[in-house]
Order: structure tokens, then C-alpha cells, then sequence
């Protein structure tokens, strides 16, 4: 073996490790793989791939036990992407991913390029990107940072996504002061292919020309995977050098150019260079493909001068991809990215050596086995504690309001359950021509372009369930987007997910993770719904103080025929609105406990996934079927809230009817018990919708009528529609000034 | 058969959306054209499409008036060939000099992408001869930069020759600054040439021309260039 020669420091001192993250047994262990004491560029390259965001180390063991296939699964994670069969040759590709840190310290440039990042994961296998969303978290909105955190972001996906131009048509976000240090930035693609035309990493063959094309590698992002995966403190600012600069422009041109070579046949592999840039691209693609690669850094298109081999294997510059071709297509592929004006270059090669060589100026700066890169991080089983399970709240326990629905009004009207028109009007989210349904509903849905389909999708999580149980609250997002589907008229199809928790080496917050899989892979079995996709994103905390875990969902469904779907805007008056699925009165943990009674408590609602599958099978008949007007599912704030969504949503009023049964009213109208559906059906085919329910069991009921101006309840003042569009539309834009 | 060519620059982003669009509402053949293209084919109308061309990176529009493929478009353009900007293209040919004023940053500093009202106020130009007078259709915007401004010496102009094709109102037709997206002087969402056969505006009419998308309104821009130009 040569030992590499370097320019780096002669010593590798217990600071410059502990300054890579790695910890001293991890050392050690790279001293016994490398049998020799690594020169600066390998101990880079060693600490990025085994830093938490790259290598997984903590998580690993436990996202084994998730549910990853099915017959509609074509690639489960361990690609760029998942990606799943639409039928007729068509498939859809998808992930979500964080930006966290970044977009904490530099809110557009982080927000910005936390889209890009996930554009290129999805067009590296092959697909064009037709739909992003975005699940955002952030701190209390009276929290000094808010403000600008939320514009810098929304700013940042905005510019981003607008300038490439794909839709950016939905999504959520949450403020809560466990984020006030820590806000969570998610971003997620989806993107359509054809079944024969996906693109693997794989770089299969000896003597294959490794490509780096798109933007020159500068100094920028050095060490974000490692940052990544770090708590943060006081000093976290100075870490903004570390926060990469998205340049849309140039995405765009290496998303046309990426599908005209793809057009061809003269790929072998392609990757994106996303964390941990060069290094984690090229040892990943010799791995997977069982060859060795040679790479010579003079090669590598550079923005800056005097780079040494180690900023370039470690650069996180955007909007670069590495691609192995065929031999001998070289000057056929350059054309294609000199026409979008695209740097193009040949910076090494693939070998049967097993080993990773990196030279720079004649020197060796790197010398590893490839095996040991991918494979050899290590792989912890954290110490975890169980979660213990909050008690049930009875309804009866929690106080009544003065008014239901001066009660709704002040719900509607503050920052949890305002509209967020706000944020997404700041994203074009028309552009591609395809947006059947816009943000704002259950689901977004995008058609396929030139067909009858569409693609149905959704962001979901509600991080106080899963904090109270998360366990419980992980297996309630899966069925919420699984809902969220069903509600428009899509059959769901599988998810991506996006694991967000605090310190991994606390047992309390492992005990967390390992909840959460539980209850992700007990709902996504049931419900047929995979994971083919996902990230995992811990160390979320400052200070110590970590924030409440936030396993993100991200679902994706079929719609068979655009023409049959539905959303939640009333449209027909002299409807009846019918309520779909069973009622318990579920106080614990909903929105009424915490902004009406002031206190929040107890175990989250339920969820009874055999009932689950039930209501969503019904709901997407009856939506083909063409029965009903209109539907929306019963989520955050109960079943009034609900209500007065399709009624602000459709500019019509709604007359409910008393409640005759044994449960408090407020528990009734704000409880939120799940698997429900609130459905608009013409009058003369109610009973033929009950009957049906009754037929699988399911409990449904009329609870009002189609019509009018304002939200009316017996015994109470009727609330003017427009009078609460006022206090809901408000709040975000006063908010932000 | 309407014959219709596309520009695209890099950086461009609606170009395939008014393909689409002008192929299902009136069948047209259209031709892509890439910027650095010397000439434009032979062709009825010439659709400058929305995006971000060269990135706007140095001012909205700016470098794509100076490529090689704008030069036979404004000479085209002189020539009698009709010309309809949307959006980036509204800023490319206001850039190019073939219609007066600039498109300024929105008023509220943000991107703003939402449905919006107009009123056709001008319907005997190339692009709007299929809308009744003083109709108000619906159609989305999507912009940073579509606050249209000019000198007061422009602006009394374009009044005097009703060259003031479109204008941002309310669902009633009123035109006032509650239904003023970006802060456009006058509430202009659309202008055109002397000839009336350079019409740029901001709004998207390709967004808008079957129900599935949420209206149809958008379709008259496309159906109009037929209109005026075939049998």
C-alpha cells in the first residue's frame, strides 16, 4: 500500500479529530481499517461518511425494520430516490429531505438549497421534477427569530423552485417554541419517469470515464454533513460559511441537460453530489458498482484558485452531478452540456483495484478500499428508554367554552389553524401546466402530463401527538396523508419519510426513534403504504434542550382519472354534510385543549387503522362514483373546524344541526378523534351514502346542510363567513407585517 | 393552420406550458426556437414565454433582449410579424424597446402567484380580438417583477391610443388598487404596439385554457391570434 503523501499538517492531533467529529474509538477504528495514520484528505473523507447525515449510524439498525416493498415498488430506499409504478410504463420518483442547520443559520440559502438538493436526487434517476412541497417548522411566532426565519424560508424555496420551474404546490407548517432554536426545513420532490428509463448509481465496469458536470466545485459547504450532524450552541453562526449558495439558473439547465443525456443510451451510472460532495458521489457509485475509482483533482472544474485536494472532496458546491459513461461517448455527452452552457469534465476513472485514489499535483492525497468507505461506518444500537404512554383525557374533563363558536373563530384565527395562503402564494405553484389542485386542500394533485392520471401528494405530521406519544403520533401522520389521499380521490401508493429528533445519545430521545419506526411500520403495513424513501435528521438541538420529534410524512398517491376527484370546497348548496367514521370526543392533545382550555394533555387520539382503510375505500368510491360535492378529512381543531374550511373554502355557508347524542358538545365539535371524513351529498342520495357506511360498519351521520352566508349552530349567534375569512386570512399577513 | 413560434432562452420556464397550451386550444403548429438560433422559422405569431431567462440575474429580461435570436425577432417584429410577451417575455420585449416602460419589483417586495381579475379593455389587437370590450376574465399571475411603470409623458400616450389592452380588477370589473397585485401604475396588466400587434402582459393566459386547470378564460388570447390571422 502507498502511503499518500500530503501537504497537511504532519500530525493529526486529538483537536483536528474532535474537529471532524469523529470521536476517539472512531479513530481508532479508522487506524485499523487504514492500518496507517490517514493523511488530512482521508481523515476528511472518513468523517463525512461517517457523520451521522451520511452515514446513518444511529438509525440504521432501526429503519431496517420498516416495511420497504410491495408490487407497486420499484426501487425502496438505498437509491437517490424511491420510486413507484404508476402502471402504462409510467413511475413516479420522490423523497423528502432536511435542511435544518442551514436554513437555521442562512434562512434563503439554506431553504433554497434544501429544494435543489431534493430536485437532483429525484432527476438523477431519471425523472423530471413535476411537484415539490415542504414541511416547515418554526418557532413560537412571538420568538425574536421568527419572523425572519419564516421569510427568509419562504423566500428561499420560492426563489429556488420558481426559477427552475416546477410547481411548488403544497405542504404545512407549524410554529411552536420547541422550535425557537432549531427550526425544521423539509423539503420533498416528486418527479415522473418511465419505467425503462430509470438511472441507477451503480458503476458497473472497469475503465469508465467519471464525469463531473453542471457548476465548478468551489470552497463553499465544506463540512455541511458534518455540521449537520452536530448540536448547535451560541457559536453556530460562525458556522454560515458552511452554508452553501444555491444558484436555480444553473439547475435548471443541468435538469435539461441531465434529460437529454439521459435521452440517450450512454449512461452507465449518475449521482447527484449532494452532502459530502465528490466524496460521497464517487465512493458510493464504485461501491455499488464493486470497482475501484481513480480521481485526479486537477481535472475538477474549479471556481476558486489554490484548492487543495481535501476542500474538494469535501466541497458541498450545488448544482453538480457526477456521471460514468460509456467509453468512448465522452465528446457526444460534452455537447449536450456545452448547449446549456455547463461545465463538462473528465476527472478520472473506474479500476479493478477496489480502491479509492484521489491525486492533486502528482501527489496521492488518498488511498482507501472502497468497501471500507461505504461499508465501514460504524453502526450504533444507542442505549433507549421506552416512552411512557400519557393517560386518556376524558371529554368530560375539559372545561367548556363560553361559545362554540366564538371558540372556532379564535382557533381559526391564530397561527396554528390560519390560512397559509401567505407562504404558498409566494410559490408558483401552475407552472408545467398540470396543477389539478392547488395548495390550500388535503392533497395537491399534478397531473401526468399528457395523460388522464395525476399524482396526488401530501406533508403530514403532528408533532404534539408524537411528542405526548410517539409511538401513537408517527402511525396518526402515516394515516393523515394516507387520508389526506383518499380525501381527493387517489389510491395511495407509498411514502417518503423525514426522521427529525434531538440527540440520538440520549436514551430518552433514541427511545423516540424507535417508537416513532414502530408506529410508522405498523400503520405502513397495514395500510400497504411503504416507505421507499426517506432521511433521518438528529442532533435537532441547542443548548442542550432538543426539539419534539418530528417524523415527518411525506405521501404519495394515484389518481386514475383526473376528471374523477375531489376537493374540499363546498359548491352545491342545499347539500347535506355527512360525517363519516367514529366519534369519541378526543380532547387529549387536539387543538382546543391548547388554545381554548390553555393546557395540553393526555395521550393523542387514536388511531384504528382496519377502520382507517375502511372510510378511505368508501371515500374514494364515492368520490368515482361522483355522490359527493365536496370532501375534507377531520384533522388539526375537530370537526367544526373542518366545516368551516369547506365553507371559507367554497365562499357558502353551512346550517349544522343539534347534536343528539351523550358526548359534551364542545367534544363533539372540537374533538380529534381520526379516520373521519366529512362528505357533501346531495340530498336525495344521503341515505344511499349512510346505507353504504352502515354496510362496513362504519358510524356516519348528517350534521348539517349546504348554505347561506354564515356558519350557523342552534342556540347560537350564526358566525358570518365573512367575518371569520377576515380573522383566518389575517393573521398570517399582520403577522408578518 | 396557425403557425406559431416559441423562444426559449435558458432559464425559460413556461415555453413548453404555451406549447401546450396554443396545440390544444386552436391546434396551432408550433415551433421551438432556441436562443441562439439566428432567425426565427417562418411563422404567424412569435410567443415570448415566461421563466427566468439567463437566470435574471442582471435586471428581469435584460440579457435575453441582447441575444442573437432577439435581434430577428424585433426585426420581425417591425416587419409586421405578431409578437405576444408573457411575463419574462412582457420584460424582454419592454427591454428590447419594442413596447415603452419596465416592470419594477412587486410592490410588496414578494413573488406573488394567484389567480387575478382583468378587464379587457382593447380587443381589436392580434391577441385579444376573440374577448368582448371591457370583459373581466380570470387568469394567474406569478411574478416578482411585474409593476409595470412608465413616464407620465408614456402613460398619457398609451391612454390617448388605447394601448392599455388589460387591466388588474376586481371580480366586478372595478378597477382600483384593492385588486392591484403588484402596485402597476394604472393598473396595467397588459400592453401593445402602435399596430396592435406587440401585446405583452404579465398575467399567464397559457395557465387557464381548460377547466381541469381551474378556468378557461386564458383560451381567447390564443383563439384571438387565429381570429386575426387565419381564413
Amino acid at each position: 500500500m502507498n502511503a499518500p503523501v500530503t501537504t497537511a499538517p504532519a500530525a493529526i492531533t486529538p483537536e483536528i479529530i474532535a474537529q471532524h467529529g469523529l470521536k476517539p474509538d472512531e479513530y481508532q477504528r479508522l487506524l485499523k481499517i487504514l492500518g496507517r495514520t490517514p493523511s488530512m484528505t482521508e481523515l476528511g473523507i472518513f468523517s463525512v461518511m461517517w457523520s451521522e447525515h451520511c452515514s446513518y449510524k444511529s438509525s440504521r439498525v432501526w429503519l431496517r425494520t420498516l416495511p420497504t416493498s410491495g408490487p407497486q415498488v420499484i426501487q425502496g430506499p438505498g437509491e437517490n430516490a424511491g420510486v413507484v409504478d404508476l402502471g402504462d410504463g409510467d413511475c413516479v420518483v420522490f423523497k423528502m429531505e432536511s435542511h435544518n442547520h442551514p436554513s437555521y443559520i442562512e434562512p434563503y440559502q439554506g431553504a433554497a438549497t434544501g429544494v435543489g438538493g431534493i430536485m437532483r436526487d429525484v432527476f438523477t434517476m431519471g425523472a423530471r421534477p413535476v411537484a415539490n412541497l415542504n414541511a416547515l417548522r418554526f418557532g413560537a411566532p412571538g420568538h425574536e427569530k421568527t419572523r425572519h426565519l419564516v421569510s427568509g424560508v419562504v423566500s428561499g424555496i420560492g426563489g429556488y423552485g420558481n426559477c427552475v420551474g416546477v410547481p411548488t404546490v403544497g405542504g404545512e407548517t407549524n410554529f411552536d417554541a420547541g422550535y425557537n432554536n432549531n427550526i425544521l426545513v423539509n423539503a420533498m420532490c416528486v418527479g415522473l419517469a418511465r419505467t425503462d428509463k430509470i438511472f441507477y448509481s451503480a458503476a458497473k465496469g472497469v475503465g469508465l470515464p467519471v464525469i463531473h458536470v453542471g457548476s465548478k466545485t468551489g470552497r463553499d459547504g465544506i463540512h455541511g454533513a458534518t455540521m449537520a450532524s452536530a448540536e448547535f450552541d451560541e457559536k453556530s453562526a460562525e458556522k454560515r460559511p458552511t452554508v452553501q449558495v444555491g444558484d436555480p439558473f444553473t439547475e435548471k439547465l443541468l435538469i435539461e441537460a441531465c434529460l437529454e443525456l439521459m435521452a440517450t443510451d450512454m449512461i452507465i451510472a449518475i449521482q447527484d453530489m449532494g452532502a459530502a460532495g465528490l466524496t460521497s458521489s464517487t465512493s458510493e457509485m464504485a461501491d455499488k458498482g464493486g470497482v475501484g475509482i481513480e480521481l485526479n483533482m486537477d481535472l475538477v472544474p474549479q471556481r476558486e484558485t489554490g484548492m487543495t485536494a481535501y476542500e474538494m472532496m469535501l466541497s458541498e458546491s450545488q448544482e453538480r452531478m457526477l456521471v460514468i459513461l460509456k467509453p468512448g461517448r465522452e465528446a457526444e455527452a460534452q455537447a449536450i452540456f456545452v448547449k446549456w452552457g455547463l461545465d463538462f469534465a473528465v476527472i478520472g476513472k473506474t479500476t479493478d483495484t477496489g480502491r479509492m485514489i484521489i491525486t492533486h499535483k502528482g501527489v496521492v492525497e488518498a488511498d482507501i478500499p472502497v468497501a471500507t468507505l461505504a461499508d465501514s461506518a460504524p453502526l450504533y444500537e444507542r442505549p433507549w428508554y421506552p416512552c411512557v404512554s400519557p393517560k386518556v383525557i376524558l371529554p368530560e374533563w375539559v372545561a367548556a367554552p363560553g361559545s362554540i363558536l366564538g371558540a372556532l373563530k379564535t382557533m381559526m384565527g391564530g397561527p396554528e389553524l390560519c390560512s397559509r395562503a401567505w407562504i404558498w402564494q409566494q410559490y408558483d405553484h401552475m407552472v408545467m401546466g398540470d396543477t389539478i389542485q392547488r395548495p390550500g386542500g388535503d392533497a395537491a394533485i399534478v397531473r401526468v402530463h399528457g395523460t388522464r392520471k395525476g399524482i396526488a401528494a401530501t406533508c403530514d405530521v403532528t408533532p404534539r401527538y408524537v411528542l405526548a406519544d410517539p409511538e401513537m403520533g408517527t402511525k396518526q401522520a402515516v394515516v393523515e396523508t394516507w387520508r389526506n389521499l383518499c380525501a381527493v380521490g387517489a389510491d395511495p401508493l407509498a411514502i417518503t419519510d423525514n426522521m427529525n429528533f434531538a440527540n440520538p445519545e440520549r436514551p430518552e430521545i433514541m427511545g423516540q426513534f424507535v417508537a416513532s419506526v414502530k408506529g410508522m411500520s405498523e400503520a405502513c403495513r397495514a395500510l400497504d403504504y411503504p416507505v421507499v424513501s426517506g432521511n433521518v435528521s438528529l442532533y435537532n438541538e441547542t443548548n442542550g434542550v432538543g426539539i419534539p420529534p418530528t417524523p415527518a410524512i411525506g405521501g404519495v398517491g394515484l389518481v386514475p382519472d383526473v376528471s374523477k376527484t375531489a376537493d374540499l370546497k363546498l359548491n352545491r348548496t342545499g347539500d347535506l354534510l355527512i360525517l363519516v367514521g367514529r366519534e369519541q370526543g378526543w380532547l387529549g392533545q387536539s387543538l382546543y385543549q391548547s388554545i381554548i382550555a390553555g393546557k395540553l394533555e393526555g395521550a393523542p387520539p387514536a388511531v384504528d387503522l382496519a377502520d382507517e382503510i375502511k372510510a378511505g375505500r368508501l371515500v374514494r368510491a364515492l368520490i368515482r362514483q361522483g355522490l359527493v360535492s365536496a370532501v375534507h378529512d377531520c384533522s388539526d381543531g375537530g370537526l367544526l373546524v373542518t366545516v368551516a374550511e369547506m365553507a371559507l373554502g367554497g365562499n357558502i355557508g353551512v346550517e349544522l344541526f343539534p347534536y343528539e347524542g351523550k358526548l359534551p358538545a364542545h367534544a363533539i365539535w372540537f374533538g380529534e378523534d381520526q379516520g373521519r371524513y366529512v362528505l357533501s351529498v346531495a340530498p336525495e342520495r344521503a341515505e344511499d351514502v349512510l346505507e353504504r357506511a352502515r354496510l362496513l360498519a362504519l358510524p356516519a351521520r348528517i350534521i348539517g346542510r349546504v348554505g347561506g352566508d354564515c356558519v350557523a349552530l342552534k342556540g347560537e349567534p350564526p358566525l358570518q363567513l365573512s367575518d371569520l375569512r377576515t380573522t383566518h386570512e389575517g393573521w398570517f399577513p399582520k403577522f408578518m407585517g | 393552420m396557425l403557425r406559431a413560434s416559441v423562444i426559449v432562452f435558458p432559464g425559460s420556464n413556461c415555453d413548453r406550458d404555451v406549447k401546450v397550451a396554443l396545440e390544444r386550444t386552436v391546434g396551432a403548429n408550433v415551433s421551438m426556437v432556441w436562443h441562439n438560433d439566428a432567425s426565427v422559422p417562418a411563422s404567424d405569431i412569435i410567443v415570448i414565454p415566461g421563466g427566468f431567462s439567463y437566470g435574471d440575474y442582471l435586471r428581469c429580461g435584460a440579457m435575453a433582449a441582447h441575444s442573437a435570436i432577439m435581434r430577428d425577432v424585433v426585426a420581425k417584429a417591425k416587419a409586421g410579424t405578431p409578437v405576444l410577451g408573457i411575463c419574462n417575455g412582457f420584460q424582454i420585449v419592454t427591454e428590447a424597446g419594442l413596447l415603452p416602460g419596465v416592470l419594477m419589483r412587486n410592490e410588496s417586495l414578494r413573488f406573488t402567484c394567484r389567480d387575478v381579475h382583468l378587464k379587457v379593455e382593447q380587443t381589436d389587437t392580434v391577441f385579444t380580438n376573440a374577448y368582448s370590450k371591457g370583459q373581466v376574465i380570470k387568469v394567474p399571475i406569478a411574478h416578482a417583477e411585474g409593476n409595470y411603470f412608465t413616464s407620465p409623458e408614456t402613460l398619457a400616450r398609451l391612454e390617448g391610443e388605447g394601448r392599455i389592452v388589460m387591466r388588474y380588477c376586481d371580480r366586478t370589473g372595478k378597477i382600483d388598487q384593492a385588486a392591484n397585485p403588484n402596485g402597476a401604475l394604472a393598473n396595467i396588466a397588459g400592453i401593445c404596439d402602435e399596430r396592435r400587434r406587440v401585446v405583452a402582459m404579465m398575467p399567464h393566459p397559457e395557465r387557464m385554457y381548460e377547466e381541469a386547470l381551474g378556468g378557461s378564460d386564458g383560451r381567447g388570447v390564443f383563439e384571438s391570434a387565429v381570429g386575426s390571422l387565419v381564413g
